[in-house]
C-alpha cells in the first residue's frame, strides 16, 4: 500500500474520492428529507388545498399569495400567532433569567450536584408525557389538582371559609343578602337581646357540635343574641326560639353603632349564643357578616381559555429552566475568579458584583440560551396539544400547531399548511444567518 | 534581634487570628445564606412535585382518583395499587407501542450517528473543495423546522410505502437529526491532534482504517452525548410519528389518542405516561455526565 503523502501528488485525488465516500451517505438523506421537502414546501405554499402535484403541473391550482393573505385572516390562525408572540415575549427571557438565578445561587453551594440534577430532569421527559404531568397539576378542583390545592392551603392562612354556604332570614325583621350580611331592623340597646332566625340552610351545614338553641338573656352593659336554625319538623313559630332548634356555631356576629359604624364583632358558641360586651346608651344594630357565607375556595381554571397558555408556559418553563441553569453555571465557571474576588475586595457589594461584572460577562452565554429558546419556542407543539383539553385547544392554539392542524388534522389544506410552515421557517431565518455569520467569522 | 523577635511575634499572631477570623466569616457566611438553601430547597420540591404527582396518579384506581388528590397516598399508603399497571400491561397496546418506540428509538440512534461520524470526519480531516460551503449548509441545515418536511415527506411516503412503517419514521429522525450531529462531531473531531493523524497515514493506514481505529475511538465521548440526545429526541418525539403513522405507533401517540376522554382514561393515561417516561430517565440518569457534555459542546463554543 501507498503512503499517502500529506499534501499533493496522486493522494489528493484519492482523497477526494475518499471524502466523497464518506459524504455521500449523509448528502443523500440530507437532500432527500431537507432540501428538497424544503423547495417542495415553498412552491406548495402557493397552491391550493392540495399543493402543488407535479403530474398536474405549474399551472394547476395556483394561488398566489391567498394563503399567506389566510394566515393573517382567519381567525383561529390570528389567535395561533397572537399566542406564538406571547409565547416568545415570555418564554425565551423566563427560562433565562430563571437559569440565571439557578446558577448563580447553586454555585456555592454543597449539595448543587443533587439540585442540579432535580431541576435538569424534566429535559429528559418527553413534552408531551410533560403536558400529562401538568394537565394532572392544573385539574380545577382543589381536592385534585395540586396547583389549586396550593394556593387554597395558602388562602385558608388568611381567611377560613364561612360556616354556612347559604340560608335566609326566617322573618322580615332580618333584611340583607348573603354578599352584605343581614341586618336585624329592630335597634337594640345595652342590656337588650337580638335574635337572629335564619332558614333554608342546607342540612349538611349544621355542624355535628350544634346544641339546643339558646335563649338569650338581657345582661345589664352587654347585648346577648342567638343564631339559630328557626325551623323544626312539623312547623313552629318563626322568629322565637324553641324546644328541638338547634343553634348555630361558628357564625360572624357583628355589632354597629347607631351612625351605622361596625363597633364588634364576635363568633357564635355550639348554643348559637354570643355577646357583645361593654355597650353602653341605645340604636346598636346587630346582624350576621357576609364572611359567615364567605365561599370555601373553588379552584383557579388554569385550563380554561383565559389562563391555558400561560399554564401550558409555566410547564414548559419547568421543563427548560434546567437547560438554562446547566449552560449558564457552565459559563459561570470559566469566568476567572479572581475579577470577582478583586471587585469583593475594593467594597462591591454581592449585587453589584452580580450586575456589573457576572452578568456582563455572561452575555455571551445567555444571549445562546435565548437564542436557543427562541427557536425551540416557536416550534412548541407537543406540550400544546397534551395540556389544552379540547375545549380550549384552540385558545392554547400556536403556530406549529395550526400547520399540523390545518395539514393532517381534518382540514388537509397542504397548500395553507405549506405556507404556514414557510412562515415558521421565515421567522428562525435570522437565526440561520448568525450561525452561518458566526461560522464564517471561525474560519 | 528584638525587632526581628517582635517581627516574629507579630507574624505568629497574624497567623494565629488568621484562621480564626476565617472560621468565623465562615460561620457567619453560612448563616448569611441559609435563606438561599431554603429556597433552593423550596424550589427542588417544587420541580419534583410534578413528577412525582403522575407517579402517584398512577398509582390511584379510577375511583379513588376521583375522590382524592394523589397526595392523599401519602397520608394514606393504603390507596396504592399496581392494578392500572397491570392493566395497561395485559389489556392495551401500550406494549407494542413501547416495542415500537424503542425500534424506532434505537434505528433514530445510531444511523444518524454513524452517517454523521462519517461525513464530520470528512469535513474536519479530508481536505477537498468546496468543504466550508457544504458545511455552511449543514449548519443552515441546524434550524430549519421539520414542519418544512412534513407535507412532502408525507405525500413521498405513499408513494414509496413507507407511511406507517418504522423505517420511514427512523429515516426522518435520522435527517432532522443528522445537521446537529455532523456540526458536533466535525466539532469534536477537528480537535483531535494533527500528529496522530498524519503519523497513521503516513504508516500507510487507508482513511476508512483511520476513520475506524483512531477517530472513532478518540470521538467515544462525543458519541456518547449525541447518541444520548438523538435517543431521547427519537423517543419523545409526537408530531413525526402523528404525521408519518397510523397504526405502527409510538407510545406517545398511543396515549395521545386517549386524551380526549382525559377524566376517564386517567388510569390509562397516568401509568402509560409513566412508562413512557421510566427509560429516557433511565438513560438520563446513568448518563447525566454526556447528556451535560453534549448540551455544552452543541450551545456554547
Amino acid at each position: 500500500m501507498l503512503a499517502a503523502p500529506p499534501a499533493g501528488g496522486p493522494g489528493v485525488l484519492r482523497r477526494h474520492a475518499v471524502a466523497l465516500g464518506f459524504l455521500v451517505p449523509a448528502a443523500v438523506v440530507l437532500s432527500l428529507w431537507i432540501v428538497y421537502p424544503t423547495i417542495y414546501t415553498i412552491v406548495s405554499s402557493f397552491y391550493g388545498k392540495d399543493g402543488f402535484s407535479y403530474g398536474k403541473g405549474f399551472g394547476h391550482g395556483f394561488v398566489g399569495i391567498d394563503n399567506y393573505k389566510s394566515i393573517f385572516t382567519t381567525s383561529i390562525l390570528v389567535t395561533a400567532i397572537k399566542n406564538s408572540a406571547i409565547w416568545i415575549l415570555v418564554a425565551p427571557a423566563t427560562v433565562t433569567a430563571i437559569g440565571l438565578v439557578f446558577a448563580v445561587l447553586t454555585e456555592r453551594i454543597r449539595w448543587a450536584v443533587a439540585f442540579k440534577s432535580i431541576v435538569f430532569m424534566p429535559m429528559a421527559i418527553s413534552l408531551f408525557a410533560t403536558g400529562v404531568i401538568w394537565h394532572v397539576m392544573y385539574i380545577k378542583d382543589p381536592s385534585q389538582g395540586a396547583v389549586n390545592a396550593g394556593i387554597g392551603a395558602v388562602k385558608s392562612w388568611f381567611t377560613t371559609p364561612g360556616a354556612l354556604s347559604s340560608a335566609s332570614p326566617s322573618t322580615p325583621a332580618l333584611t340583607g343578602s348573603a354578599d352584605k350580611g343581614y341586618v336585624l331592623h329592630k335597634t337594640v340597646a345595652a342590656g337588650g337581646i337580638a335574635e337572629l332566625g335564619l332558614t333554608a340552610i342546607p342540612p349538611t351545614d349544621v355542624p355535628a357540635s350544634a346544641k339546643q338553641a339558646a335563649t338569650p338573656q338581657p345582661k345589664p352593659g352587654a347585648i346577648d343574641g342567638v343564631v339559630w336554625r328557626d325551623f323544626k319538623p312539623g312547623g313552629g313559630t318563626p322568629g322565637k326560639v324553641e324546644q328541638g332548634e338547634l343553634g348555630l356555631p361558628g357564625v360572624v356576629v357583628e355589632l354597629f353603632d347607631p351612625s351605622g359604624k361596625k363597633v364588634q364583632s364576635a363568633t357564635t358558641g355550639a348554643d348559637g349564643s354570643f355577646e357583645f360586651s361593654g355597650v353602653k346608651g341605645a340604636g346598636y344594630k346587630t346582624g350576621i357578616g357576609a364572611a359567615t357565607f364567605a365561599k370555601p375556595f373553588a379552584g383557579v381554571s388554569w385550563l380554561g381559555s383565559r389562563l391555558i397558555t400561560p399554564s401550558i408556559i409555566i410547564a414548559y418553563i419547568w421543563v427548560w429552566a434546567g437547560f438554562a441553569m446547566v449552560v449558564i453555571g457552565a459559563g459561570l465557571a470559566a469566568i476567572s475568579r479572581e475579577v470577582l474576588e478583586a471587585a469583593r475586595t475594593d467594597g462591591a457589594t454581592e449585587w453589584q458584583v452580580f450586575r456589573r461584572i457576572t452578568v456582563p460577562m455572561l452575555a455571551p452565554v445567555l444571549s445562546v440560551v435565548f437564542i436557543t429558546m427562541l427557536i425551540n419556542v416557536l416550534k412548541v407543539f407537543d406540550i400544546v396539544v397534551s395540556i389544552a383539553p379540547g375545549s380550549t385547544q384552540s385558545d392554547a392554539s400556536v403556530i406549529a400547531v395550526q400547520m399540523w392542524r390545518q395539514s393532517f388534522g381534518g382540514v388537509n389544506d397542504f397548500g395553507l399548511g405549506s405556507a404556514i410552515a414557510v412562515f415558521l421557517f421565515i421567522l428562525v431565518v435570522p437565526v440561520l444567518l448568525l450561525n452561518v455569520r458566526r461560522f464564517r467569522r471561525e474560519v | 534581634m528584638a525587632t526581628l523577635e517582635a517581627e516574629a511575634g507579630v507574624a505568629a499572631a497574624v497567623v494565629i487570628r488568621d484562621p480564626s477570623d476565617r472560621v468565623s466569616a465562615k460561620v457567619l457566611r453560612a448563616i448569611a445564606r441559609a435563606p438561599v438553601h431554603v429556597f433552593l430547597m423550596f424550589v427542588a420540591l417544587l420541580w419534583l412535585m410534578p413528577t412525582l404527582g403522575l407517579f402517584l396518579t398512577s398509582l390511584l384506581s379510577p375511583g379513588d382518583f376521583a375522590a382524592n388528590g394523589w397526595w392523599k397516598i401519602i397520608s394514606k399508603p393504603h390507596l396504592a395499587t399496581w392494578a392500572n399497571y397491570g392493566n395497561v400491561w395485559h389489556n392495551t397496546d401500550i406494549p407494542t407501542a413501547i416495542r415500537i418506540t424503542a425500534e424506532i428509538a434505537i434505528g433514530g440512534t445510531f444511523l444518524p450517528i454513524i452517517i454523521a461520524a462519517l461525513a464530520g470526519y470528512a469535513f474536519a480531516w479530508v481536505e477537498f473543495p468546496g468543504r466550508d460551503w457544504l458545511f455552511v449548509a449543514v449548519i443552515a441545515m441546524l434550524v430549519v423546522p421539520l414542519q418544512m418536511a412534513l407535507i412532502p415527506i408525507f405525500s413521498l411516503y405513499n408513494h414509496l410505502h413507507l407511511y406507517d412503517t418504522i423505517l420511514g419514521l427512523v429515516l426522518f429522525h435520522t435527517a432532522f437529526g443528522l445537521p446537529f450531529a455532523i456540526f458536533l462531531l466535525r466539532n469534536f473531531f477537528i480537535g483531535i491532534p494533527r500528529d496522530i493523524l498524519e503519523s497513521a497515514r503516513i504508516d500507510g493506514a487507508s482513511e476508512l482504517r483511520i476513520f475506524l481505529k483512531l477517530i472513532l475511538p478518540l470521538g467515544l465521548p462525543a458519541i456518547a452525548s449525541l447518541a444520548i440526545f438523538q435517543f431521547l429526541w427519537t423517543w419523545n418525539d409526537l408530531l413525526v410519528a402523528l404525521v408519518m403513522a397510523r397504526n405502527t405507533v409510538p407510545i406517545t401517540v398511543d396515549i395521545f389518542s386517549q386524551l380526549r376522554q382525559f377524566g376517564s382514561n386517567i388510569d390509562i393515561i397516568a401509568p402509560a405516561s409513566f412508562l413512557s417516561m421510566i427509560i429516557p430517565l433511565s438513560v438520563f440518569f446513568a448518563f447525566q455526565r454526556y447528556f451535560v457534555q453534549g448540551l455544552l459542546a452543541g450551545s456554547v463554543k
